[in-house]
């Protein structure tokens, strides 16, 4: 056999194979192509036409879009008192809830972490997993019913001669913290569980009370995981309508004014969508200096 | 909006005929002097053979095959009968309808009052000829030429059934028993945090309706029609009424549940909410305030773009069929639009509890319509807010 019939004998998968084995370049792109094209085109481009449909405007009778430049909905953005309290609501509910989250999530996951046995562990993070099982709705209509007037809450208070809250902001910010406390427990948890076990020891043995220990040690260290579950709790409740429709009273976040406007006006809706697009990459930068974003 | 001179002149002059003509022009008739102006489009003169297929959008309860429950089901008898497959696709809002009716994918659509004069503006529904729906002739005459389901006279669709909205409250906590609407408008404190209010800009109307009784310097005619001084009112009184707002209701089963716990105890309503709330033990009355109230009357429209017109028409002659027309109604919980579906009615007195055939009950309604610039109660010299405007007070309302 001679060398021009192997060659022409050779399939053409495995010249394919030869090219690309000898192309790292063309290898890596033709990898990298079919990702990159559903992050560009689908959600990148998605995001671009959310925002190039903010600065179109509708006809107020037939609410068709008309493709007609014009900033007026990011004016009124700007200067409509309502949406400029609206939006204010949200980015504080979705702190409130943050905050909330952080502050419970903390000893929990420390128990978790730490202080339980071992062999017990896995089993509490699969418990602290499982309100992850059950339907969003239900969840939250299951808070509709314990903060109603005389519900759960109203009979657990009544003995301190109180009453529950009620629906509203408070109740709405009660049930986005129930809903999102996992994922703020469980980086929590990996990074108490990553800590050494001999830091604490030497910082006892330096004469470091337990305040102390956890300010100068436990806190620098978990800090980065803490603002880990933030991005989750944040940028969930930040997005989130449903559950304030459920019981929320009559409180409006950017999710409601989204959904009431997206039939008669999208414009309006979009211009509304990038705000929360906006305050999340802010929230994601900041996030960033904390290295956060290395320990998601 | 697209209105000419002529056009105005026109319509200014029908406004006058319309005017002394008729004492009342409040509702059917007078539709020309809303200046609304379709465009040209023709109804269908007869109809063909069926083309195996109609897509609807309805409200949910009105195309019910079975699926839900095995009970409740109108539509595998049409499919029999007819060969028309039916595909249906529930809507959750008037808007909604709209927007799904522009893509031209669907035959015919039940509207609310407060999407139909948008649809026929638009030029997305098409009139509809009558003649060829037989059980139109069953209608009651209360629902035909209504100023929200035809224009000059040409009926743009078939109404279906009518509700009014009621004001109901918790027998136990709200006494003495209210008789107006003052109960969740100027005596609302009262029930501060347990007032309750459609979630809807076309509550605005209900704001209206009141201040046209309450302060008649407003000079309020129809509540649909308002000018910016009545608009502004409007607005005021409901922002008033938000501090006492417990919370606003659009799901039906959440005002039940609201009525039933307590929190909730006067409010707006329907029959239907009232019927069920006091079925689950809730201590509840609904009833028509000295104020009158006002009230929705769905059509089904038939799309300008209909793939399936014959269909489309064999439906819409379906779902008013007295039988037919009987059994969606209980089910949905409103007065039927065929006067022979009262006596084929499941329960015997249902006509008389949703007063279904009671004229004088229904003259104190002002059915759900889509507000537009031109003045709806013929008014030439002012301009009325827009639905726009509506939609956009109601979020500043609710803060």
């Amino acid at each position: 056999m001679t060398t021009t019939a192997q060659a022409a004998g050779r399939s053409p998968v495995r010249r394919l194979a030869g090219t690309l084995h000898r192309h790292p370049r063309l290898r890596l792109s033709l990898l990298l192509t079919a990702p990159l094209l559903w992050l560009a085109v689908l959600y990148l481009g998605s995001l671009a036409v959310l925002f190039v449909s903010a600065f179109w405007t509708t006809n107020s009778f037939t609410s068709e879009v008309v493709k007609v430049w014009s900033t007026d909905n990011f004016h009124a953005l700007f200067t409509t008192p309502v949406f400029r309290q609206v939006i204010l609501r949200s980015i504080g509910v979705a702190l409130a809830v943050t905050v909330l989250c952080a502050v419970i999530a903390f000893p929990v996951a420390f128990y978790t972490a730490r202080i339980a046995k071992p062999k017990w562990r896995p089993l509490l993070v699969v418990a602290i997993l499982t309100p992850l099982w059950a339907s969003y709705l239900v969840k939250v209509y299951a808070w509709r019913l314990i903060l109603s007037q005389g519900g759960l809450a109203d009979w657990m208070l009544k003995p301190f001669g109180m009453s529950g809250p009620g629906f509203g902001l408070l109740a709405a910010v009660i049930a986005l913290t129930y809903l999102w406390l996992p994922y703020m427990i469980l980086p929590i948890h990996t990074a108490l569980e990553q800590l050494p076990a001999s830091l604490l020891d030497a910082s006892a043995d330096l004469g470091g009370r337990p305040a102390r220990t956890f300010r100068s040690v436990v806190l620098p260290m978990v800090l980065p995981s803490v603002a880990a579950g933030s991005v989750f709790t944040f940028s969930l409740s930040l997005g989130d309508y449903i559950t304030v429709q459920i019981v929320g009273g009559k409180t409006q976040l950017i999710g409601n004014l989204v959904y009431s406007n997206i039939e008669l006006n999208l414009p309006m809706a979009a211009a509304l969508g990038t705000v929360p697009v906006v305050v999340i990459v802010l929230y994601l930068l900041a996030m960033r200096r904390t290295g956060a974003l290395s320990s998601l | 909006m697209r209105l000419t001179t002529t056009l105005r002149a026109a319509a200014a002059v029908a406004v006058l005929v319309a005017a002394t003509a008729c004492g009342s022009s409040d509702s059917g008739g007078s539709s020309s002097s809303t200046g609304l102006n379709p465009p040209d489009l023709k109804a269908q003169s007869k109809l063909g053979k069926t083309e195996g297929q109609v897509n609807l959008i309805a409200w949910a309860g009105y195309v019910e095959d079975g699926s839900n429950d095995p009970k409740v089901d109108w539509v595998s008898d049409f499919e029999k009968q007819t060969g028309c497959q039916v595909n249906s696709k529930v809507a959750a809002s008037s808007d909604e309808m709209v927007k799904l009716m522009k893509t031209g994918q669907y035959d015919a659509v039940s509207a609310s009052g407060d999407a139909s004069l948008r649809l026929i503006a638009s030029g997305d529904a098409a009139p509809v000829n009558t003649s060829l729906v037989p059980n139109y002739k069953d209608v009651f005459s209360g629902l035909k030429g209504g100023a929200w389901n035809s224009v000059d006279g040409q009926m743009y669709g078939i109404p279906h059934g009518r509700g009014a909205n009621l004001l109901m409250y918790n027998t136990q906590k709200v006494t003495p028993a209210p008789t107006s609407w003052s109960a969740v408008f100027d005596d609302a404190s009262q029930y501060k945090g347990h007032v309750t209010a459609y979630d809807s800009p076309i509550y605005i109307a209900d704001a209206a309706l009141y201040l046209k009784a309450t302060k008649p310097e407003l000079k309020i005619k129809d509540p649909y029609a308002l000018d910016q001084e009545q608009f502004d009112a409007a607005v005021a009184l409901l922002k008033n009424q938000s501090a006492n707002v417990g919370e606003y209701w659009s799901d039906y089963l959440k005002e039940i549940s609201a009525f039933k716990s307590g929190d909730s105890v006067v409010g707006t309503t329907w029959q239907v909410i009232a019927n069920l709330a006091a079925d689950e033990g809730a201590k509840v009355k609904a009833f028509v305030p000295k104020e009158g109230s006002t009230g929705w009357s769905d059509t089904w429209m038939i799309s300008a773009k209909a793939k399936h017109p014959n269909c489309a028409y064999k439906w819409m002659d379906w779902i008013i069929s007295p039988k037919v027309n009987a059994q969606v109604a209980e089910y949905f919980g409103e007065a039927p639009a065929n006067a022979k579906a009262c006596d084929q009615t499941s329960d015997k007195s249902f006509c008389d509890t949703f007063h279904a055939a009671d004229e004088a009950y229904w003259k104190n309604i002002a059915f759900w319509n889509t507000p537009i610039e031109q003045c709806l109660d013929g008014r030439t010299d002012v301009k009325c807010v827009p639905y726009a405007k509506w939609v956009q007070a109601w979020t500043e309302i609710k803060g």
